[in-house]
């Protein structure tokens, strides 16, 4: 599958590696060329500098060609706006995004988008870690 | 009415304080506590330190019961999801989000924004309407349809001079509504109506029509 990353943090670039060696073809999209440095020097995806929030920057990306974008920067309003511009612009079959705030990832789930929130699986985990 | 501004900057700040004095119930949202501050000092308290985008602090300011929600913050990706959380969360019946980025309009009013505003759509409309070469003004896009409102003048050395409206093709989708003389008095335009150098035509059309009336009004 064609997968669109953008963000390359931690999360991004974990998930990048896997689906990389998973045989995917993997484009990272990231403003900050640093980003960059938590990909392995193994990964064969392409790693690109541009603002996920850039019509220009996506289609450089490959959204238009994408069966998959997901959007996991460190900002939840930039993820729901990206993910929302390549469901609703780009008609990418498979969106999801990362959300923080877990109200805001209630309401964007009932809209339709696959998202996650970290903040409630890892208090979800945590807990039943405790409890166990 | 009540009326939420999310973002206290410049904009925000004049946007309050113009509504305040129209007589309007206002309510600004704003993470900067010295922002909030300063506002609340100077105009009493209408300012509340919260992030507009999360629905805590929207239920707080009441957003269930107002009338419009304006999101006037620098990043366009904060005045959308404001707007997103009013609209499907508090159901206000009205909406605009400020946009620094003019391609995030078409987007912006997919998701449900009523009217994303554009600064450099709108200095770019400006200038259109300054400069003379240019010979078609958007004036008004019509809400909730696919036409808008356009002013074409007729120069000189147009082909259309001393033709009459019914000589002239207009593409399907356009009307001519009015037209502005110097020798005449506005009038509406008739099949008879000879056209005159310098005579400024108000048109409403489709968008995609538009190119074609401005050549079919200018003589090609």
């Amino acid at each position: 599958m064609k997968v669109v990353i953008m963000g390359c943090g931690r999360v991004g670039a974990h998930l990048a590696m896997l689906l990389d060696e998973d045989g995917h073809e993997v484009t990272v999209l990231d403003h900050d060329s640093y980003s960059f440095r938590r990909l392995p020097p193994a990964f064969k995806g392409r790693a690109l500098l541009g603002q996920g929030l850039d019509h220009e920057a996506l289609k450089k990306a490959g959204i238009e060609q994408a069966d998959v974008f997901i959007a996991v920067t460190q900002g939840d309003n930039r993820n729901v706006m990206a993910a929302q511009m390549a469901r609703h612009i780009f008609n990418v079959p498979r969106v999801l995004c990362r959300i923080y705030d877990p109200l805001r990832e209630e309401m964007y789930s009932n809209l339709g988008l696959e998202s996650l929130s970290p903040t409630t699986v890892i208090a979800q985990q945590f807990k039943a870690m405790i409890e166990k | 009415m009540y009326i939420i501004v999310i973002g206290g900057g410049r904009v925000g700040y004049y946007l309050i304080k113009a509504l305040l004095s129209e007589g309007h119930e206002v309510l600004l949202l704003e993470k900067d506590p010295t922002i909030v501050q300063t506002i609340n000092d100077e105009l009493g308290g209408v300012s509340l330190r919260g992030d507009g985008c999360e629905a805590a602090t929207l239920a707080e300011a009441g957003t269930s019961r107002a009338d419009m929600l304006v999101a006037v913050t620098g990043d366009d990706e904060d005045n959308l999801v404001a707007c997103q959380v009013a609209k499907h969360k508090f159901n206000v019946p009205r909406t605009i989000a400020r946009i620094r980025n003019p391609a995030n309009e078409e987007l912006f009013k997919k998701l449900g924004v009523d009217v994303p505003v554009s600064a450099t759509t709108i200095i770019l409309e400006a200038i259109e309407a300054e400069v003379p070469t240019h010979p078609l003004t958007h004036l008004l896009k019509i809400k909730d349809s696919n036409l808008e409102l356009v002013d074409v003048k007729i120069r000189a050395d147009s082909g259309t001079v001393g033709k009459t409206i019914k000589d002239i093709a207009l593409p399907r989708g356009a009307r001519l509504a009015l037209i502005i003389s110097k020798s005449r008095q506005p009038h509406v335009p008739a099949a008879s109506t000879i056209l005159q150098a310098d005579d400024q035509i108000i048109a409403i059309t489709s968008h995609e029509a538009e190119e074609e009336l401005r050549a079919a009004l200018q003589g090609g």
